[in-house]
């Protein structure tokens, strides 16, 4: 459904850019969930601006790769440029449920706005169908929550709206940056048992994008590990949560409380990630990482695939079965 | 809101005894006795007698001041020297003149402005944008007077479209004669279409900014529809209030231009009573132009919060 | 300040050649200001009833006035008048706002008292502020500067509390009080240093309404005596003659705003430099 091929983002003047997604590949299917997961600042949130045509202007730009959505090349396109062109749908939603909705506007308008552009309805036709979007992501009184504004709501509320608006799209492809963050444990809980049950019911492929593991771990069908603007591993959620072969996913899952419920401290990775700008040649995880090697400083690490669907960014992966 | 309405308006009440008090102790700082100050100096003794015991200037201070206060409130600001007239109707005769300007400064402002900022924002970072923000800052460089004069001496002298100087009321000679406003509202419009059309800018670029506007570009609206129904609302509200306190700010930058137009407003009547002598009309203009300033800001501060729906939570 | 501090400094202007062009104008303003006897051709007082109100020539390049005086050499002269008013405005507005500004926002009770006088004090039109201290001291230069600095006071005091406020906030501030720092060793080695370049931004603009607001006194003859070269008051005796001597209108006029015009592009070069949290001090006004 969509597919992302070497998508390079870039900051800085032309003759000399700085790479804040460097050559990211990964494909979505069809009622698929794909996790995207690293630390903030890795580059996952401008991957998702990238694919979906948002990137803050002036500002980074895509340099290089390619965006296929439904078939159709869709790289750089804004939103609004998609619609008129007729390709494929993709929506998004956002991590900040409270700035993310207009303030002096009224939820009903903020859904018909995007019901008007994507479904040609208008008046009352366009209010009823914002309403039905509201049943469907389970608004408690929908009817009355059109003429609400956004201070009025609750935070999980506001989510629900802005995924009523995404769906106000009929989205194949949703991307939700981080979309549980902002929100309560009792609420993203909900809000994630929402996207999965859209996903089924709609047959939409969804992008999620966090830094949880535990929420990766939830919700995802398959996951993208990104560090410094590299995807380091990609894998079905259990092969991962099972047997991490790159460094960092392992470094990663290390960090997690429930994994070493026994340790007294839970263990960091040691160092700093990288900052795009100072990029040195061979692998860009070499300077934190545990296992590294003479030949890591050297040269970039090949792409290998070490199972069924299962690739790492590594020349020297971590052996298959399971932690020592 | 209603308690931020009565909160803010205390506030206001505060500033204006605390600004009466300045204003009541201008005509007891300025050279010279305030007796000889209110009378001029042909004053006989009998008459300075008679004022002093009038005034209570005998009695303390605080009472001289409350008094005086007392005066005010009752529309009492004192009797011009010059025009043998209470202060009050000789301000009341500039008045027309003055809000007319300056109602009229304000539609150039908000014509030339306004969609003018929009533009350098929708184009921000072009050449265009730069270009009119540059005109702009130049404008804001520009002295009133200055343009005053070289509109007078291209529009008036050589052109002969517009008359040079005065001001006819409306009320005797028809609309007609707002042509003499046409030429110093412009004048006085410069400057400040300048700093809205700076501030038009600034604040579209700050909602373009937000994450609503985001929502609203993902949603697939057209980039003018965005900006349309998302950025502009948003950011005229900060704009609108701006233009209350330019309005109020108007009625006494407008001096120099009413100078130089020889217009028989408020500012000219200022300047015109410093030369002559004349301070009790001074202070009534300043106590005048101080409470029309601090009202209008509260109005523009509490129609700011009504027309933003996020107070109703407060 | 260091050759790397002296280096960001100038780095605004070397990205931006208007803004160049605008410190180009500031020294030459300067330069004339400095060696004005030297620089102008003629006498700037010097009367000559035979030439009165020639247009510009090969030997007066930008005519003479009503008396025949030189109108190049009065311009030149002028610029120590512009340099005086804009520099005594800047200091007085620096000297009053800072500590006020400063103390009001280290000593939270005394400042709200003064912030509160600071609010009163603007609910004066600035330019009716100036008329009414004119009123009081009479006209003179120093009496111009007073009444034009009370006015901007106040603006540098409330952006010297902000700035202040958000520096008391920050934890290497709090962390160095919590060890006992005092106030004194605070506000020297914390807060005045990281005032300069805000300070710095908000004296171009200063400087740059000050030429405006002086000229404004001078025009309405309440300024600086008649008699004293300055552009405001070129333009103030020009006025009579604007339909047979409209170069008279044009050269003071000019110099007035290629001085503001360039004070505000230096001003507005330096912001752009500014830390992004200090920046928004600087609201719509300057």
């Amino acid at each position: 459904m969509l597919s992302v091929r070497d998508l390079t983002v870039s900051l800085g003047p032309e003759r000399a850019p700085v790479d804040i997604v460097a050559g990211v590949s990964f494909g979505l299917a069809r009622g698929e969930i794909l996790g995207l997961v690293g630390e903030s600042g890795c580059g996952k949130s401008m991957t998702s601006l990238a694919v979906m045509g948002l990137l803050p202007q002036p500002g980074p730009r895509v340099r290089a790769g390619q965006v296929l959505l439904d078939g159709s090349d869709v790289t750089q396109l804004q939103p609004w440029q998609r619609v008129e062109a007729g390709h494929g749908r993709m929506a998004m939603i956002f991590q900040e449920p409270m700035t993310s909705l207009n303030p002096v506007r009224r939820i009903g308008d903020q859904i018909t706005e995007a019901v008007q552009v994507h479904e040609r309805l208008a008046g009352a036709a366009a209010l009823a169908r914002a309403r039905e979007l509201l049943e469907l992501v389970r608004m408690p009184d929908p009817g009355m929550q059109l003429s609400a504004y956004p201070h009025q709501l609750s935070g999980g509320q506001r989510q629900r709206v802005m995924i009523a608006i995404a769906l106000a799209c009929r989205p194949q492809v949703l991307i939700a940056d981080e979309p549980t963050t902002a929100l309560d444990v009792t609420i993203q809980v909900q809000i994630l048992g929402l996207l999965r049950e859209l996903c089924n019911r709609l047959d939409m492929a969804i992008l999620f994008i966090t830094h949880d593991m535990g929420v990766i771990a939830q919700l995802a069908d398959r996951v993208a590990v990104m560090y410094a603007g590299r995807i380091v591993e990609t894998a079905p959620v259990g092969a991962l949560f099972e047997a991490p072969r790159h460094p960092y996913t392992s470094g990663l899952m290390d960090c997690m409380p429930s994994r070493n419920s026994g340790a007294r401290r839970l263990p960091t990775i040691a160092g700093q990630p990288p900052k795009p700008s100072r990029v040195a040649a061979g692998c860009v995880f070499a300077p934190r990482c545990a296992s590294v090697r003479e030949a890591c400083r050297l040269a970039t690490p090949p792409r290998a695939e070490v199972a069924q669907g299962h690739e790492v960014l590594c020349a020297f992966p971590l052996n298959g079965g399971g932690l020592p | 809101m209603w308690s931020y309405a009565l909160k803010r308006a205390g506030t206001t009440a505060v500033t204006l005894l605390a600004a009466s008090v300045i204003i009541f102790a201008f005509i007891h700082v300025v050279p010279g006795d305030p007796i000889y100050v209110l009378l001029g100096d042909t004053a006989t003794p009998d008459q300075i007698d008679a004022l002093r015991h009038q005034l209570g200037l005998d009695q303390p201070i605080i009472l001289q001041y409350l008094n005086w206060a007392g005066h005010v409130l009752e529309g009492d600001l004192g009797r011009s020297i010059f025009f043998q007239a209470p202060v009050l109707s000789v301000i009341a005769d500039g008045a027309e003149t003055s809000v007319l300007l300056a109602t009229m400064t304000m539609i150039w402002v908000a014509i030339i402005g306004v969609p003018i900022g929009m533009i350098a924002a929708v184009r921000h970072g072009t050449w265009l944008d730069q270009g009119l923000s540059g005109a702009a800052m130049l404008m804001a460089s520009i002295p009133t007077f200055w343009v005053g004069l070289y509109l007078i001496l291209i529009f008036a002298a050589w052109l002969g479209w517009f008359p040079s100087s005065g001001y006819p009321s409306v009320f005797e000679g028809g609309l007609g004669n707002l042509r003499y406003l046409i030429l110093p509202s412009l004048a006085l419009a410069a400057p400040n279409a300048a700093l809205i059309l700076r501030l038009t800018r600034a604040s579209m670029l700050d909602v373009a900014r937000e994450d609503y506007v985001r929502t609203a570009r993902a949603k697939g609206i057209r980039p003018w529809q965005v900006v349309r129904r998302h950025i502009l609302r948003n950011a005229l509200l900060a704009v609108v209030s701006a233009f209350g306190f330019t309005f109020a700010a108007l009625l006494s930058e407008a001096v120099v231009t009413e100078t130089v137009f020889a217009l028989p407003g408020i500012g000219r009547l200022v300047v015109q009573s410093i030369l002559r002598r004349d301070y009790p009309v001074i202070q009534g203009v300043i106590l005048v132009i101080v409470v029309v300033y601090l009202l209008i800001n509260l109005v523009v501060d509490l129609s700011y919060r009504l027309l933003d729906p996020r107070v109703e939570l407060q | 300040m260091s050759r790397v501090g002296a280096t960001l400094w100038l780095q605004p202007f070397m990205a931006r050649p208007i803004a160049l062009a605008g410190l180009g104008v500031l020294l030459v303003t300067v330069l004339a200001a400095a060696f004005a006897p030297w620089l102008a051709p003629f006498d700037p007082y010097a009367i000559d009833p035979m030439i009165r109100l020639t247009p510009p020539n090969a030997a007066h390049w930008f005519g003479t006035d009503q008396f025949g005086r030189d109108t190049l050499s009065r311009v030149i002269h002028s610029a120590r008048m512009a340099l005086l008013i804009g520099s005594g405005v800047v200091v007085f507005a620096l000297a009053t706002g800072v500590p006020i500004g400063v103390l009001s926002a280290l000593f939270p009770r005394l400042g709200h008292l003064l912030m509160r006088m600071v609010d009163v004090l603007m609910a004066f039109p600035a330019l009716l502020l100036a008329l009414g201290l004119i009123v009081i001291l009479g006209p003179s230069v120093a009496n111009a500067i007073l009444a034009i600095g009370v006015g901007y006071m106040t603006t540098t005091t409330r952006i010297v509390y902000g700035l202040t406020l958000r520096l008391r906030a920050e934890t290497y501030v709090e962390a160095s009080r919590s060890m006992g720092a005092g106030t004194v060793w605070l506000i020297g080695k914390h807060i005045l240093p990281n005032l300069v370049s805000p300070l710095l931004v908000q004296a171009s603009f200063v400087f740059a309404f000050a030429q405006l607001g002086a000229a404004s006194l001078d025009f309405l003859g309440l300024g600086a005596p008649p008699e004293i070269p300055s552009w405001g008051n070129m333009l103030a005796e020009s006025r009579t003659f604007i339909t047979r001597a409209p170069w008279l209108l044009f050269f003071p006029g000019m110099m007035i705003v290629a001085t503001a015009f360039s004070l505000n592009l230096v001003g507005d070069a330096l912001r752009d430099r500014l830390d992004p949290r200090f920046r928004q001090v600087f609201g719509e006004k300057g």
